[in-house]
């Protein structure tokens, strides 16, 4: 099984374009699925009119305190990193948005006052299979801070049995950036020619590198300033995988929940290359 | 009267600090005898969670009342839970401040 994540430094760049074109290329030979690792704002599943196959909770751990326990002796607020526990003379008060469930305080406590507590942070949905790809995603509840633990829950979704699994990934370098492009065997970063696409993208491309994982470059409404990405890419040393036009009709296509490839001539024939050759 | 007043340096001269819980010190003043005692707040560098960190130094100082700029909602939640009186948008010196909350 082979991962291939879609990122962007850039937001708006064409990362869930790309990832569903490229799914749906690689899905006429093998079996493919897509993780929407944007689980603050997912958009995959936009252009999928498959029904749901399967939800469920995301939980993760939160130090459930039991009172009777408790010796408020405060070891479990010197243990947390994120001052997400503050401990008064006869109260704790856990502050749920500062906790990285670390079970630090669990490990730590003298007295096993802290219990294995659950909390709801998203769910996780999976689309029926269709035309051989399989797509999961979450969705963060509102309010919550962290998108990590969420971002892990849906990358574990095994999309059992696929040749290929696409991520596409929440824009941005970043811990969430991170976390959803680790361990994955190539890395397309999508970038528009402009500048702001361009400092975004060394910023992306720095943060893959650092990673170790090999990565290409994608110019999304390309046109008369490539230059600016090519140039960036050849000191680089990235290859330019594909270059898509800047099209009306793409976008408004898009609008209406369809990436389609035939809005211009060959990019079907080219987006099917790019997925052989990675 | 135990008043803490957040404050940008250890002195009674230093100008009320606008953040509570980034404020680099905390002067615990005695409202009678004007006499100050200067303490670091640890929660100033911190990643995240200063404002609670910073109500919990408050309350281990026995602090009544609390003269600042703003309190965030999570600091504010901590030094409910201590009955500190809590007074915000004060500015100037921490001398005037002070002086300013004795008399009314």
């Amino acid at each position: 099984m082979k991962k291939i994540a879609v990122a962007s430094g850039k937001g708006g760049t064409g990362k869930t374009s790309v990832s569903v074109m490229l799914a749906r290329a690689l899905g006429e030979n093998h079996r493919v699925g897509i993780i929407d690792c944007d689980v603050e704002n997912p958009n995959c599943h936009l252009f999928f009119g498959s029904g749901i196959e399967e939800k469920r909770d995301i939980e993760v751990f939160f130090p459930d305190i039991n009172p009777e326990k408790c010796v408020y002796c405060g070891r479990c607020q010197e243990v947390c990193a994120f001052n997400s526990l503050i401990v008064l003379k006869d109260k704790v008060m856990f502050f749920p948005e500062m906790c990285h469930p670390c079970r630090g305080c669990l490990l730590a406590c003298p007295a096993g006052a802290v219990g294995e507590g659950k909390r709801k942070v998203g769910e996780l949905i999976i689309l029926k299979e269709t035309d051989g790809i399989r797509l999961v995603y979450g969705i963060m509840n509102v309010g919550e801070a962290r998108s990590i633990p969420l971002i892990d829950s849906v990358k574990k979704e095994s999309c059992a049995g696929a040749d290929y699994i696409v991520l596409d990934c929440p824009p941005g370098a970043a811990c969430p950036m991170v976390a959803s492009v680790k361990g994955s065997d190539y890395v397309i970063l999508v970038t528009e020619p402009t500048p702001f696409g361009l400092y975004d993208l060394k910023i992306a491309a720095e943060a893959v590198g650092k990673l170790g994982i090999p990565s290409g470059i994608v110019i999304n409404r390309s046109g008369a300033r490539d230059h600016m990405i090519e140039e960036y890419a050849a000191a680089a040393g990235m290859p330019v995988l594909l270059k898509i036009p800047f099209s009306r009709k793409f976008a408004e296509d898009y609008s209406r929940g369809s990436i389609n490839t035939r809005a211009f001539e060959g990019l079907g024939v080219r987006i099917n290359k790019m997925a052989e050759g990675l | 009267m135990r008043i803490a007043v957040t404050a940008t340096g250890g002195s009674m001269s230093a100008q009320v600090a606008q953040n509570f819980g980034r404020c680099e010190y905390f002067l615990i003043v005695d409202s009678d005898t004007m006499k100050f005692e200067p303490v670091q707040n640890p929660a100033a560098a911190m990643v995240g969670g200063a404002g609670p960190a910073a109500a919990k130094t408050v309350s281990d100082r026995k602090a009544e009342v609390l003269l600042t700029g703003i309190v965030g909602p999570n600091a504010q939640s901590v030094l409910a839970q201590y009955n500190i009186k809590v007074i915000t948008g004060v500015s100037g010196t921490v001398k005037e401040a002070v002086e300013k909350y004795k008399n009314g």
